[in-house]
């Protein structure tokens, strides 16, 4: 039997919008993939720890408060840091385009933004993941 | 409202339209659907008659605007008499920052303030905070004590606008700010008028910026009622909102549902701690979304006034104002789509004109860009003036609640009262509102509604303009807001500032005052407001009531 994808859905920092992170997390699971949801206020640290405790290969951070450009990278840094380039790092929520190429450089492979069909987080995920 | 012998003609009369005429067209010519539903999944029929109202009495269920149960409005002149208040939510970066664009929504004819305030700001923390790391700013103001609230008000005559706050674990240090910055400038309390959200079990519910746990948040309310009714008797204490638990997915009955029932609680516990439910009634208010389903939203403003009265009667008020649903309202933010954002423009008319048609009190108008970011000055200009086109242009202020007596707005209006006395019954079945939000109750229903919504999105069942259907490929041209990147470090110079600054014993000496009061019974705004005065921080504040209350941790449910 192939291996079922683990995915951790992470909501880094204070931002409350869960609408979209739990959306996608039951869209992932509908299509057979093992997930795990942080719930909110997470730091890097905290999330990172659980990708390395639940042994997932894709990470999907979801923010809309605006501060993706230090929160992403906090988690990208650490990762690397620890390792763990081989875990696949998505992003989603209120993201300017104008910040997609600084974020994919810093180990966010693909941004998805409001209006994204779930089917096609579930279709790059599928094609991309690196473990 | 009709005559028996009427409603069984017109009932023999439209059996006959549809089996001659209705459905030998429909044979011909299929309906463009199998079934027709509005967003909360409501069968809608092909034409409504006095048979789907049968029972209706003018007097008691409708009766006149400013009349019990006021289905047609709080006041009697509505529009005639006063327009809406024109309130845009703003803030971003510093305080600086955003008292320009108050000053600039002002000279364009706003004629209320709206705070939003940024992420740490929400939850209690100063700017400097470890755990404030890249949020300064972003989706809203940062305000950390009195002095940027001075700053942020500074040249706006508070004494003579309202100001709405959307706070709510800190909001009554906050309030504290606005409070203590407006009797600085030698304006009195009495004569202070706004809003502020203080609204915590809809944060439980949906849009999670809470601090503390239930019990201890909800004294501080009552503590705020309080106040405010024997301190500042213009203010409105609380604004119950609907709006988050709609955006966070739920529909509309949902949010109907949970934001009277969230309403209720307040007033219960109000009674509880032994306020006379006449004095401070009258200034709860209340806030919700207006989202695309037309009628829909008409109806669930109507309802809500109708279901209001009907409860505080029953919960003994007396006053007329007490029994008054005065509300605000904001389109839907998550009803944009990013494609093709200037549509947007569109979308956020359409749910504005329900609004207005449902009697709203104040109305924030969404700009065309947030699916993207932050609004532009031009996008927001945009936004006000179509609540400025649909005042002074269209005509229906002219006349009171002009959809009243409509069969289908009062047949929708009906069930909608229906379906939330159902969901108001499974409520108290669960031991009411705070062990449902315990148990996970609302969280679930919403998430579920959340879902099903992208599911058919998604799989085309529900069309969205530009996102799934009329799709077209195009860059974005929308210039995006950029904040000032010396704002941060501004606001934490500041912050050393005033902790260097001022006087240190009576600092030290309030907050261990605030701390004792915390332990005990007695109403903490006094010894909030004297914080304030002696200028310590929100997050310094709020740390000493973390340190009593404790922090509210929710479990993680999708």
């Amino acid at each position: 039997m192939e291996k079922k994808i683990r995915v951790l859905i992470a909501k880094p920092g204070l931002d409350g919008h869960d609408r979209g992170a739990k959306v996608v997390a039951r869209a992932l699971r509908d299509a057979g993939m093992e997930v795990i949801y942080t719930g909110l206020h997470q730091t890097a640290k905290m999330i990172v720890e659980t990708a390395v405790q639940e042994d997932v290969d894709v990470i999907g951070l979801s923010l809309l408060s605006g501060a993706h450009m230090t929160l992403f990278n906090d988690v990208t840094k650490l990762l690397k840091e620890r390792g763990m380039s081989d875990v696949l790092v998505l992003g989603g929520g209120i993201i300017p385009k104008q910040d997609a190429p600084t974020l994919k450089k810093a180990g966010v492979s693909c941004i998805f933004g409001p209006g994204t069909p779930c089917e096609d987080i579930v279709e790059f995920i599928k094609q991309n993941v690196k473990k | 409202m009709f005559e028996e012998k009427n409603l069984k003609k017109i009932k023999q009369k439209k059996d006959e339209w549809e089996k001659n005429i209705y459905f030998k067209l429909v044979k011909e010519n299929p309906e463009l659907k199998d079934k027709f539903e509005n967003l909360s999944g409501t069968e809608i029929k092909n034409v409504y008659t006095p048979n789907d109202i049968p029972h209706l009495d003018y007097i008691c269920d409708i009766n006149f605007p400013g009349e019990y149960p006021f289905l047609r409005g709080v006041h009697a002149t509505m529009y005639r008499g006063r327009l809406w208040t024109m309130r845009q939510f703003s803030g971003f970066g510093s305080a600086e920052e955003t008292n320009k664009r108050y000053k600039y929504l002002l000279e364009h004819g706003e004629t209320g303030l709206s705070v939003a305030f940024d992420y740490p700001t929400l939850y209690g923390y100063d700017t400097d905070h470890p755990l404030a790391r890249g949020e300064f700013g972003k989706c809203g103001v940062a305000i950390s004590s009195l002095k940027d609230m001075e700053i942020l008000f500074s040249g706006i005559p508070v004494d003579k606008i309202t100001t709405s706050m959307t706070i709510n674990g800190p909001a009554a240090i906050v309030w504290g700010f606005y409070i203590a910055n407006a009797e600085n400038r030698g304006i009195s309390r009495r004569i202070l008028g706004g809003t502020i959200q203080n609204d915590i079990l809809k944060e439980y519910i949906a849009q999670k910026s809470f601090i503390f746990p239930p019990e201890q948040s909800m004294r501080l309310i009552v503590d705020t009622f309080e106040f405010g009714f024997k301190e500042v008797p213009l203010w409105n204490t609380i604004s119950i909102s609907g709006y988050h638990i709609r955006e966070a997915g739920s529909t509309a009955i949902q949010e109907l549902a949970f934001t009277l029932g969230d309403g209720l609680e307040y007033v219960r516990w109000a009674i509880k701690r032994g306020l006379k439910i006449d004095d401070f009634a009258p200034r709860l208010s209340f806030f919700f979304n207006a989202h695309n389903d037309f009628f829909e939203e008409i109806a669930k403003y109507r309802a809500a006034r109708r279901i209001w009265a009907k409860e505080l009667k029953k919960l003994g008020a007396k006053k007329p104002r007490s029994l008054l649903m005065r509300f605000h309202t904001q389109t839907a933010g998550c009803s944009l789509t990013a494609q093709q954002p200037e549509i947007n423009i569109a979308r956020v008319t359409m749910q504005a004109l329900a609004a207005i048609l449902g009697g709203t009190q104040s109305l924030h108008t969404n700009s065309m860009d947030e699916a993207l970011a932050l609004p532009s000055e031009k996008a927001v200009r945009i936004a006000l003036r179509t609540q400025q086109i649909i005042a002074e242009e269209s005509g229906v202020t002219s006349t009171v609640d002009p959809l009243g007596g409509s069969y289908y707005i009062e047949w929708l209006t009906n069930k909608m009262e229906e379906q939330t006395y159902r969901y108001f019954d499974r409520v108290d079945k669960l031991g009411g509102v705070l062990p449902a939000i315990e148990k996970g109750f609302f969280q679930r229903e919403i998430a579920e509604a959340a879902y099903k919504y992208q599911k058919e999105i998604d799989e085309n069942k529900r069309a969205i303009v530009g996102v799934n259907k009329y799709k077209i490929d195009e860059p974005i041209e929308i210039p995006i807001l950029r904040m000032d990147e010396k704002g941060e470090e501004r606001q934490i110079n500041r912050l050393k500032k005033i902790r260097k600054d001022r006087d240190k014993s009576k600092f030290e000496n309030n907050l261990d005052k605030l701390r004792k009061a915390a332990e005990g019974d007695d109403n903490l705004m006094p010894y909030i407001l004297d914080c304030v005065h002696s200028y310590a921080t929100l997050g310094e504040i709020c740390g000493v009531l973390r340190e009593v209350f404790g922090e509210y941790k929710e479990p993680a449910i999708y």
